[in-house]
């Protein structure tokens, strides 16, 4: 209950935000910060329930994105069709490389997932329908619902969609699936001789995991009002997406929550003040420290320390 | 709309490219197929070969030259690299996995920024007398700098595989990734045998890196396609076969210099992601794997 | 008495090498096998076979009278094969219950008070009640086992393979394990016991099977199996 709660009270807040007159790069830094609250908490879902690692999110968002863009450009779809879609081509993806490779090892599952990334790009740089290389140019609809601008609005919805992941992650946690997830995360072998499914368990994860980044990457286009494959298909957001959890704490749906809100703050902060390489410098050294160090992330260094000052 | 003859010239393009993609992964072939380590950064370091490389030339040293000067260098910086690795990661046992490949992606990020932030990210490259210039056999010309490509991957290789099945640490490190329990009771110290052998895999690494700024200008975020290239070729192969990393790399070549030849440079990238996918598919365990 | 596994002409080759030849075996209900045989005879590969961690490259696996070839473990462990492994692999991140409650869950459909109940009758039977709440990772070797074989349980099966349980054990412990498998096999359930610990295998076992390099090379009577040359320089070379 308490969880309905604070949901309740922060898509408020959102509303309350994107109402307000506050300025408009804080609206973008917000956008960018959501965005990767959805990104962390779907990788998270397979990542540290599952213990396999996507290295390849930039596709999954940008299977979201381009579907989005097609379906604009082609039907003129309302945003929620755009989000459908765009959950459901990402989702898609995820079953498809799951059924290639989660059967292997770990290893062979995150370079497959780079692979998506780079076939991807090539076969959008070739695809003259979303923009080739060059990208591909919207103009937003008009604002609705009484928010000033059509931005606001995405941004109240991105708000949305990432109190919907929180959830969806909360809820796989604790239940049935969850408890699955971690035996196979644990000992797979084992696992499957207490009677889990795996593989199934697997594909359902990386399923919703690609579903998830897909739902994140569709209101980008809108968002931005363009779309080029260059800085879609990089793989920086990669880096970020998996430290996050790695620095937050991959066993609970808070871990991610806690790693997008502060690494991305801190990210937004670093490119504005410094530049964007040390950026990803920052993220990169971040997510080491914290692998070596303080494995369990921040949610770790919590509990230890609550355990010490008992 | 394709002659013969192109096809030819695509297909010995090919062999000499494919040569030079076998080199730079017979690193990744050594730390990730025979040692079993989440050697993603293995790329990055390639490219840090190659900028070692490029500094040494600027003092005046051949590029092939400062490769093998390089090799020391990595090889303590491999058996350092492995070191940490296995008391951070590999001695803690579980969950070993996600901690490994996150270590050595953040890694290699770091090492491609740490490059950018030191030489930019402009290409490099080197100079020397045989860079630039072709050997002409008939109608084709084939550039000297793929032909020292070719040559320094053959002998890599050859040196690899007779080290691996004629010495005894080099048998000592094959079966190390086999079975670890018997090489324990042979009185042998597994972790100083995997030490050894990554090293000997970064060091490998260094001269592969000089291979990469002959053959073409190198920038930092090269680090990314390569590994494709470098995981397809050890997938390709199987894991831990020199030899059939040979093979392999020859077909991802010849494959990559035929589309490049038909679809042109914009698909070319994918072929070695398209290749992985499709050995993973239908048979991952390579074409020599054990 | 009923057959309950059949294996027939089972061979499994792994690249060049075979590791099973073509084994023939038949346990009947509420058995108890001993299967011996030296490192690398295929004693861990048949059990892999049977439990689907492995898939046979021939010949037949029937259980209760179902073919098994081409099954999932994990369907395996539904029908009533349970095993515990060589290396006892605990769910790390989990209490001792927690552990149970995996099985309990996905074969018996069970969850909530119910299943807890239920995961802490097996622990209490097996002397663990007191590790309930402890995370599995910090158990003792014996208890470890003793929680593989709470875990296979848990499963409900109707045969459980016990590979090498009490390796590395001291003489106390390994009679703990042994009557916990007694206590099991009064139950009802079958048992293969795979073990080199001689006299553990000898007390425990109606049957004795010896393999060698893939092979069957004699079943029959405990005392009759040990005494027998070529089971003898199966062990001590020639």
């Amino acid at each position: 209950m308490k969880f309905w709660i604070s949901c309740l009270v922060a898509a408020l807040a959102m509303l309350g935000l994107s109402m307000s007159s506050l300025n408009e790069y804080l609206f973008f830094a917000g956008f960018v910060v959501l965005q990767f609250i959805i990104l962390a908490t779907a990788w998270n879902i397979l990542g540290g329930y599952a213990g396999y690692v996507n290295f390849g999110v930039p596709a999954f968002v940008a299977a979201g994105s381009y579907t989005a863009v097609v379906l604009f450009k082609a039907f003129h779809a309302p945003l929620l069709v755009q989000l459908l879609g765009g959950a459901v081509v990402a989702g898609l993806l995820g079953l498809g490389v799951g059924l290639l490779t989660l059967k292997l090892r770990g290893i062979f599952f995150s370079i497959a997932t780079v692979a998506v990334v780079f076939i991807l790009e090539a076969v959008v740089m070739n695809w003259r329908y979303v923009g080739g290389a060059t990208g591909i140019q919207f103009t937003r609809p008009d604002p609705i619902w009484g928010f000033e601008t059509y931005t606001r609005f995405l941004f109240f919805v991105m708000g949305l969609l990432a109190l919907g992941s929180l959830a969806t992650a909360r809820y796989i946690q604790d239940s049935f699936l969850g408890q699955g997830l971690r035996a196979v995360r644990d000992s797979e072998e084992a696992a499957e001789c207490s009677g889990v499914p795996t593989l199934r368990i697997k594909l359902v994860a990386c399923t919703v995991m690609g579903a998830l980044m897909g739902v994140a990457g569709a209101p980008m286009p809108m968002y931005l009002a363009y779309v080029e494959p260059v800085s879609t298909f990089n793989l920086s957001y990669s880096i970020s997406a998996l430290a996050m959890p790695i620095i937050g704490g991959t066993s609970h749906w808070l871990g991610p929550l806690i790693g997008a809100l502060i690494l991305g703050t801190l990210q937004q902060w670093v490119t504005v003040t410094i530049s964007s390489e040390l950026n990803v410098l920052v993220v990169g050294v971040l997510l080491v420290l914290f692998v070596v160090l303080a494995p369990e992330g921040v949610l770790g260094l919590v509990k230890k320390w609550k355990q010490s000052s008992k | 709309m394709f002659s013969i003859d192109l096809l030819f010239e695509a297909v010995l393009f090919g062999l000499l490219l494919g040569c030079f993609y076998a080199a730079v992964s017979l690193g990744l072939s050594v730390a990730f197929g025979l040692l079993d380590v989440p050697y993603v950064a293995h790329p990055a370091l390639l490219i840090s070969g190659a900028y070692f490389v490029y500094v040494l030339s600027g003092f005046g040293l051949d590029p092939l030259a400062a490769g093998v000067l390089a090799m020391p260098v990595f090889f303590v910086l491999g058996v350092l690299l492995y070191r940490f690795y296995y008391e951070t990661f590999e001695r803690r046992g579980s969950d070993a996995g996600v901690r490994g490949l996150g270590f050595f992606f953040g890694l290699a990020f770091i090492i491609e920024v740490v490059l950018i932030l030191i030489f930019g990210v402009d290409q490099r490259s080197v100079q020397a007398d045989y860079i630039g210039s072709s050997l002409e056999l008939g109608d084709y010309r084939l550039p000297y700098r793929m032909l020292i490509a070719f040559a320094v991957a053959l002998v890599l290789t050859v040196a690899l595989t007779l080290y691996f099945s004629r010495t005894f640490t080099g048998r000592a490190i094959k079966a190390v990734g086999q079975d670890e329990g018997a090489l324990r009771l042979m009185g042998a110290n597994p972790v100083r045998i995997k030490q050894w052998a990554f090293g000997i895999a970064t060091a490998v690494n260094a001269l592969a890196g000089a291979m990469l700024i002959i053959v073409g200008p190198v920038e930092p975020a090269m680090d990314r396609i390569y590994i494709g290239r470098t995981f397809c070729v050890v997938v390709l192969a199987g894991l831990g076969s020199m030899s059939g990393t040979l093979v392999a790399g020859l077909l991802l070549g010849v494959a990559e210099s035929i589309v490049l030849m038909m679809f042109g440079a914009s698909w070319a990238p994918a072929v070695a992601f398209g290749l992985l996918l499709v050995m993973l598919g239908l048979r991952p365990q390579g074409l020599f794997g054990r | 008495m009923e057959t309950i596994l059949e294996v027939s002409q089972v061979a499994k080759h792994f690249g060049g090498f075979t590791a099973l030849h073509s084994v023939d075996l038949q346990l009947k209900k509420g058995e108890r096998l001993g299967l011996i045989g030296p490192n690398g005879s295929g004693k861990t590969t048949l059990i892999n076979c049977i439990s689907g961690a492995l898939q046979n490259d021939g010949g037949s696996i029937k259980f209760d009278g179902r073919e098994l070839t081409g099954m999932q473990a994990f369907q395996r462990t539904k029908l009533g094969i349970a095993r515990s492994f060589q290396i006892p692999r605990p769910f790390r991140s989990m209490t001792v219950l927690e552990n149970l409650m995996v099985p309990l869950a996905y074969v018996c459909g069970m969850s909530g008070h119910k299943a807890e109940e239920e995961a802490m009758r097996i622990l209490t039977g097996m002397g663990l009640a007191a590790k309930a709440r402890t995370l599995s990772g910090s158990l003792s070797q014996v208890e470890l086992r003793k929680m593989e074989l709470a875990r296979a349980v848990a499963a409900k099966p109707k045969l459980l393979v016990s590979d090498e349980a009490m390796a590395g054990l001291a003489g106390a412990e390994i009679d703990e394990v042994l009557d916990l498998l007694f206590e099991l096999n009064k139950m009802g359930i079958t048992i293969i016991m795979i073990e080199h610990i001689m006299h553990a295998v000898m007390k425990f076992s109606q049957r004795l099977v010896c393999l060698d390099a893939g092979k069957i090379i004699c079943q029959g009577d405990p005392q009759t199996i040990i005494s027998n040359p070529e089971v003898q320089r199966a062990y001590l070379g020639d």
